[in-house]
């Protein structure tokens, strides 16, 4: 079949697997993931022959698979909506279904499948264990997720929301898409909705990128009204681009920069820039897959991956572009300072997810193009597995929870672990080369690459602040990393937990290889041409293809020794200085870096919650709940009755009674009464009188008829 | 003044006559007795208008059946055989007054007819009327039908005047 | 050689002679011997035009012999009547027979 159709079905397996999963396989577990791993893999296979087969065109930028239909009539013309895969669709493409499809299957071993049901799990919190016999004597096994089906037929509509936002050419599919996965995310984080912490996390999360989706739905707004459509290709005309950025707009923007300013705004939202950041860290509360894939695979790329598409537009506005430079490089510095500070396991990686999407978004801002796609796509690969790494770290931790029966110990606190190196080599090894990926360790992690290449950008072109950030941040991320690799994986056990710690089965393990494979390898394919030594061994495939996708090819920056060693430096430094200071350290209260500034985030969620929460909330409850709808609208209706009643009895007593039923009523029957009394009296009952009326009668009209000239 | 006008005043004179006695007369029965002579000056009036038919039946059906029927009416509803109290009730004086004025009325209307002073035309020579009324009376084409319903009208009064009257005891 | 008018003068006299008696007497009898002398009157009406019409035509004798029926019928059932009710309420006074009221 053609490519273009291919490309439209590309979302269709998993919105099948969510309408089935739902409505018939609830019941049946096996059955719910096999529709679900089963709908992941197609999309996966579908996506590869059109990622294949996207390779084999020349200058697919120009002419890209696209198609479309006519969707919506808008007077005489049509609003069309269609599927358009240029060179970083299929870049993207590639990646998000890997990682999906590496997410699902990671999801069966993590909800124990195979496993009895727990003792006391309900539906709505976490499994704690189930109790078997075993060779005569009981123990506590992990036990399988009792909703179970439901997380995978979630996990389905949020693929399907992503492959809609990857393949769509319009706006409005891709905010469709969107909209999807912010749904989702909120179902999945809050998937424990029996925990009062994971409720709060989901609405915080969808409360905080709704306020984004406002903004980005103004821009499209904007665009529309602007240009008359949706579509990208149209909107990157030439003649398109240069009208709006030629028309000015509020407060020194020209219009692109405004519109791409407002839909930037949704990315700050959805990809948990600052200030819209403090969704991210507790959308841990959902399980790890979900936290991996939001965090890493799916949801904020997507953010990033929508300021990619719109860059056209972004880069005709230099004060647009240094908003976005700035919240990027500020997020990436601010988030690592945070995550130095932070214990649980998942924290840590969620501040780091913050911190690189910074990175990346700062990489647009300087105009960074390749540099931001490539960093967008090794950081899916690696923070994927970093996060299903942690996932992996938890399930043996617990493992051990239920071996000791101590359930005060927090299976996710990183210094209830340690050693955790010999019992889960697997584990281990992977996280560490996705670790070192996070870090940029030189050459032989996909991470080095593209971060060395954001750094070529910003030195090159003259962003000296970015750039110093930037190098700041990246020493905080190789540091923090390699803490938290220390405190996990090295060292001695730290508590009974830890050492009865196990090694998790292959359907959890397998994707993790995967990945580290992938988070090793994939950096080659960017190798920078000017690069010593290395460069120009490969072709710098990435660069050539991607590039294809902007109308002006962006040419290869050329090579400088300072970005090189800069990298090289805090990267390395970071690592080793994590260790060394690390090493020795057991416990929070050796931790020096455990300022409570830092722990606590920078208080940024007590300043929202004085500055927001807590208005809105006095807003509900006092003045709409208790003065607008209970005291007035209420009190509106509650007057009517007595209103009405006092209306009734007034016209009851003064019109009703007097005039009606004593005036004409009574008074009408007492008037034909007194008439009657009166007429009575010719009722004689005498024959000779009733004669004597009658001639009276007869003379009297005989006189009128003569007096009027008819008779004689 | 012919021979014919004198009678016919006499006639008149006496029927108008009796016919105020029979309303005036304080005694029932002269009144029925005044009324005997009354319907015999009626009889007389009809034979001077050459209906001699009439004549005889208004005396053998008036006076001999109707005012013998009031005397025997007057004679079965005397509560004595005394006659007291007035005979005029209340408002004979507006009765007085009505007769007067009806009498003035028809007076005043007849005057303006001018057919009134007519005089007879002769009876043709052969023409007998008694047979012609006794022929018509008879006659489909001409008046059996009101004959017919008189007779039960007649009939009617018969049977409704014995039940009215009928005494059961 | 007697005009019309004199019979209908003398007929107009009956009449109102009658009405005088129905109107103005005590007795029940008295009243229908008022009606009596009207319907006479009538009558004689009646034979005058038949005498100063066209005497062909019986018209008038027919109307008078009906009449005189009518006048029998009549009589007879309210003499009943008046019977029945002295009877009854044991009086003929016209006055006081006067239940056919409020």
């Amino acid at each position: 079949m053609t490519t273009e159709t291919l490309i439209w079905l590309i979302p269709l397996p998993p919105a099948l697997a969510f309408f089935l999963i739902v409505l018939l396989t609830n019941k049946s577990k096996a059955l719910s993931h096999s529709v679900g791993v089963g709908a992941a893999i197609l999309s996966w296979l579908a996506s590869m022959v059109v990622f294949v087969r996207a390779l084999g065109v020349e200058h697919l930028g120009e002419e890209p698979f696209a198609s479309s239909i006519n969707w919506l009539p808008t007077g005489s013309t049509w609003l069309k909506i269609g599927v358009l895969i240029d060179p970083l669709g299929a870049a993207v493409l590639f990646f998000v279904s890997i990682t999906i499809f590496m997410i699902f299957l990671y999801s069966v071993g993590y909800h124990n499948f195979g496993q009895p049901a727990g003792d006391h799990d309900r539906k709505g919190l976490p499994p704690h264990g189930a109790t078997i016999e075993e060779h005569g004597h009981k123990h506590m096994v992990p036990s399988v997720e009792p909703m179970y089906s439901r997380f995978f037929a979630f996990l389905a509509l949020f693929a399907f929301g992503m492959y809609v936002l990857v393949v769509s050419d319009n706006l409005l599919t891709m905010f469709v898409g969107w909209e999807i996965m912010g749904l989702c995310s909120y179902l999945l984080i809050g998937f424990w909705y029996g925990k009062e912490s994971a409720r709060n996390a989901a609405i915080k999360a969808f409360m905080t990128t709704r306020i984004g989706d406002v903004f980005m739905l103004l821009g499209i707004a904007f665009l529309y009204s602007a240009t008359g459509t949706l579509t990208f290709r149209e909107i990157f005309r030439e003649e398109t681009l240069h009208a709006l950025a030629s028309v000015p707009s509020f407060w020194g923007f020209s219009t692109a920069g405004m519109i791409a300013l407002l839909l930037f705004i949704g990315t700050v939202g959805k990809s948990a820039q600052f200030p819209l950041h403090v969704w991210l860290p507790d959308a841990m509360e959902g399980p790890t897959p979900v936290s991996a894939m939001i965090h890493a695979a799916t949801m904020v790329s997507a953010g990033v991956y929508a300021v990619i598409r719109m860059f056209p537009l972004l880069s005709l506005d230099p004060q647009t572009m240094s908003i976005v430079a700035f919240i990027g490089a500020f997020t990436a510095l601010f988030a690592a300072t945070i995550a130095v500070a932070q214990n649980d396991i998942k924290r840590v990686l969620a501040y780091s997810t913050i911190s690189q999407l910074g990175f990346m978004i700062a990489a647009l801002g300087v105009g960074a193009y390749i540099a931001a796609v490539f960093h967008l796509i090794t950081h899916a690969f690696f923070k994927a597995l970093l996060f299903l790494g942690s996932g992996s770290v938890i399930h043996g931790m617990e493992h051990g929870v239920l071996h000791t029966g101590n359930h005060n110990v927090d299976p996710q606190d990183m210094f209830n672990m340690g050693g955790l190196k010999n019992k889960m080599p697997i584990t281990f090894w992977t996280f560490l080369i996705g670790g070192f990926a996070l870090s940029g360790f030189p050459i032989i992690t996909a991470g080095f690459w593209s971060k060395d290449e954001i750094f070529a950008d910003a030195f090159a072109n003259g962003h000296i602040v970015v750039f110093i950030t930037l190098a700041t941040a990246a020493f905080l991320t190789a540091f923090y990393t390699m803490r938290q690799i220390t405190l996990t994986f090295l060292g001695e056990p730290r508590t009974k937990e830890a050492e009865h710690a196990q090694e998790t089965p292959w359907t959890m393990t397998a994707p993790l290889v995967i990945l580290a494979f992938f988070a090793v390898t994939y950096g080659w394919v960017g190798i920078p041409e000017h690069f010593p030594v290395l460069g120009g061994l490969v072709p710098n495939w990435f660069h050539e293809f991607v590039g294809g996708t902007l109308a002006e090819h962006p040419e290869a920056v050329e090579f400088s020794w300072v970005p090189l060693l800069t990298s090289l430096g805090v990267a390395l430094g970071g690592l080793f200085f994590g260790w060394f200071v690390y090493r020795n350290v057991n416990s929070p209260a050796e931790d020096k870096l455990q300022i409570p500034v830092l722990r606590n985030k920078w208080y940024f969620d007590e300043i929202y919650d004085f500055l927001f929460v807590k208005p809105a909330t006095w807003f509900a409850e006092i003045f709409v709940y208790k003065w607008m709808d209970k005291g007035l609208i209420d009190g509106v209706l509650h007057s009517f009755g007595p209103v009405t009643q006092g209306l009734g009895s007034v016209i009851r007593n003064y019109i009703d009674l007097p005039v009606i039923n004593r005036f004409f009523g009574d008074g009408s029957a007492d008037v034909t009464y007194w008439f009657g009394g009166k007429l009575r009296a010719v009722q004689t009952g005498r024959v000779q009188h009733y004669l004597m009326f009658a001639l009276v009668t007869f003379v009297v009209i005989g006189a009128v008829l003569v007096a009027f000239g008819l008779l004689a | 003044m012919t021979g014919e006008q004198i009678v016919f005043l006499v006639v008149a004179l006496f029927t108008l006559g009796s016919g105020f006695m029979v309303v005036t007369t304080r005694n029932l029965v002269h009144a029925a007795l005044w009324l005997v002579s009354t319907l015999f000056g009626v009889a007389v009036a009809y034979t001077l208008l050459d209906a001699a038919f009439l004549a005889v039946v208004q005396v053998v059906v008036y006076i001999g059946a109707i005012a013998i029927l009031f005397i025997f009416a007057v004679m079965l509803t005397r509560k004595d055989l005394l006659d007291q109290g007035p005979q005029m009730n209340k408002n004979w004086w507006f009765g007085a007054l009505l007769a007067v004025s009806t009498f003035g009325g028809l007076y005043f209307l007849l005057q303006g007819w001018d057919g009134l002073s007519k005089t007879a035309t002769a009876i043709p020579v052969g023409f007998d009327a008694v047979t012609e009324l006794g022929t018509e009376l008879v006659s489909p084409a001409a008046y059996v039908l009101p004959f017919e319903v008189a007779s039960v009208l007649l009939v009617a009064a018969l049977v409704g005047a014995v039940y009215v009257a009928f005494n059961k005891k | 050689m007697v005009p019309l008018s004199w019979y209908l003068i003398f007929a107009a006299a009956l009449f109102s002679m009658g009405l005088f008696g129905v109107l103005s007497r005590r007795n029940a009898v008295a009243i229908l011997l008022g009606i009596e002398l009207m319907l006479n009157a009538v009558n004689i009406n009646l034979a005058a035009f038949w005498r100063y019409g066209n005497v062909m035509d019986m018209a008038g004798q027919v109307f008078a012999i009906i009449v005189f029926a009518v006048a029998a019928a009549e009589v007879s059932v309210g003499l009943a009547l008046v019977i029945s009710v002295y009877r009854r309420r044991n009086t003929v006074v016209a006055d006081e027979i006067d239940m056919m009221k409020w």
